[in-house]
């Protein structure tokens, strides 16, 4: 057996652990049954509620909201960190700006979107592609800096042109950090939407919790939050498959 | 050395980086290098040995001076035919050594049966056959400067400029790897500017060796060795071979001294 599956079969008895300890917790009355469900509740809630028209719409507004804001995100931070990285004085002005963005609570602003924007999906886009932007901008700046110089004078050596340096060259040796950017984007994207259908919206996940809340109606609350947390957890899981079979084929897996 | 037949040819070649510090690392070097010479460069270290290198390849432009490669002044890019093997670690992480020392190849468009053929060849040639598939994290350092020098090798270039390609490599190693370029330069019949810090690397494999000062670089010494070309390592027990590391020295020693602040 090898570390890495020793690491992931340890990780998995403790998240088991977890659940079944809830689950004897809830039935034996040590947690009140009307704060928490126990999680065998809450996954039959999820799944009755995953069969409602109602429940698959704000499923489907959320993920297309998600994925619009991450994919927006993603494509203009790489953008945008390429041209900075381009323009080291604008970059060196910017900087500081970047380094203390997260430390900003950007749903305070929300209220301005939505006067900006309307009450629909577009506020919520904004909000998800603003806590995701910096992320993927940060990333780029950081794999286009470590990319060794040495790689740049091989690329020359090879007479290749400027587009095919970037294709061939840069782009490759800077993905481990692209990568960290695009999985860091997509967990702020989804952050960013479901707070912000929390706060103020008429749809989506985060809208339909915060109602259910409000109606003391647990066991579709904690139904929903479970399917969020499971959405979040396999999405991730997802990228990091797919980043550490990269890695893998670095022969660094 | 005759002076028609010089491949590469430096006058007042000089190189100052620009910015604040004004760092004035080589020259004003005036060098012939012949058709198919084996060239040797020894300094101290910072004297200027990786930027002749540069300069030479056409990957930084001289602050003065002229640079002429096969009859055509080499400016701004590097030149049709010219080969570099970094000092640094520059093989790609993300390819498999054959592809790797496939990549230039590649990219001039060549037929895939000619492209294995030729870096079969040159993988084989470098010791890494069993490594083909292998990674770059994979091997030892020493295993990822040859894969580097591979890379440069299928290229067929007509001058080829190493910088320190032995450096990661162990003494005995050194020398095999020394044998191996010797029989690639007979072979291809190609001219090499090998920068190595070993005296003995340098006595032992050039027609003729460069001693540079330290830094702003210079050449103090031109010494021709005199060896025939069907020459190997074996030639270190040679009498002569004693006599050329000798003279190395003594030019060498006092420049040496200056680098480390005693001069
Ligand atoms: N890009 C650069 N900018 C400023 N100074 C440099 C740069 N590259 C090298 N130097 C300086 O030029 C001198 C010669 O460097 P180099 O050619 O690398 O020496 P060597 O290869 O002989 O060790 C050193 O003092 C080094 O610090
Ligand atoms: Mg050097």
């Amino acid at each position: 057996m090898t570390r890495s599956t020793r690491i992931l079969r340890a990780r998995w008895g403790v998240s088991l652990g977890l659940i079944v300890l809830l689950e004897v917790a809830c039935r034996t009355g040590l947690v009140p049954p009307l704060a928490v469900l126990p999680p065998s509740e809450m996954a039959a809630a999820m799944v009755e509620l995953l069969t409602t028209e109602e429940v698959l719409a704000n499923v489907a507004a959320t993920f297309s909201t998600v994925a619009v804001a991450f994919l927006g995100a993603v494509l203009i931070g790489f953008a945008v960190g390429v041209a900075l990285h381009g323009i080291p004085r604008l970059r060196r002005a910017i900087d500081p700006l970047l380094a203390s963005y997260y430390s900003v609570p950007i749903f305070v602003f929300y209220p301005l979107l939505v006067a900006l924007f309307g009450l629909g999906a577009l506020p919520l886009i904004a909000i998800g592609f603003l806590a995701a932007l910096p992320a993927m901008l940060i990333a780029t700046l950081l794999g286009l800096d470590r990319v060794p110089p040495v790689l740049r004078r091989v690329a020359r050596m090879h007479r290749l042109g400027p587009a095919r340096t970037a294709a061939l060259v840069i782009l490759p040796a800077a993905l481990p950090n692209l990568f960290q950017g695009i999985k860091l984007s997509l967990a702020y994207a989804f952050i960013g939407v479901i707070a912000g259908e929390f706060i103020l919206s008429g749809g989506g996940l985060g809208y339909a919790i915060a109602y259910a809340y409000e109606s003391f109606d647990n066991r579709t609350m904690y139904g929903l939050m479970l399917f969020v947390l499971l959405s979040a957890v396999v999405s991730n899981t997802l990228l990091s498959a797919w980043e550490s079979r990269l890695q893998r084929r670095r022969g660094r897996g | 050395m005759t002076e028609t037949a010089a491949h590469a040819v430096l006058r007042g070649v000089t190189r100052v980086y620009p910015g604040a510090s004004q760092v004035h690392a080589l020259g004003p070097i005036d060098l012939d290098i012949a058709k198919g010479e084996f060239f040797s460069v020894v300094g101290p270290s910072g004297c200027g040995k990786s930027t002749l290198l540069d300069v030479l390849a056409g990957l930084n432009p001289p602050s003065a001076g002229t640079i002429v490669f096969e009859g055509k002044p080499v400016a701004g890019s590097v030149p049709d035919g010219v080969g570099v093997v970094f000092q640094e670690d520059a093989s790609f992480p993300w390819l498999t050594v054959r592809d790797n020392v496939a990549f230039g190849l590649r990219r001039l468009g060549m037929d895939a049966a000619e492209i294995a053929r030729r870096v079969d060849y040159a993988v084989g040639f470098m010791g890494l056959a069993d490594f083909a598939g292998a990674y770059p994290a994979q091997l030892s350092g020493g295993m990822r400067q040859r894969v580097c020098i591979a890379r440069t090798l299928v290229l067929q270039p007509r001058l080829i400029l190493l910088d320190e390609p032995f450096g990661a490599l162990d003494q005995q190693t050194r020398l095999l790897m020394g044998d191996e370029l010797l029989r690639l330069w007979r072979e291809t019949g190609a001219t090499v500017l090998l920068i190595t810090h070993a005296l003995d690397e340098a006595a032992m494999l050039s027609d003729r060796v460069g001693v540079m000062s330290s830094r702003p670089g210079r050449f103090i010494d031109l010494v021709e060795t005199g060896w025939p070309r069907d020459r190997d390592s074996r030639i270190v027990s040679d009498a002569a071979f004693g006599a050329v590391t000798a003279r190395l020295w003594s030019s060498l020693r006092t420049e040496s001294m200056k680098a480390i602040g005693r001069g």
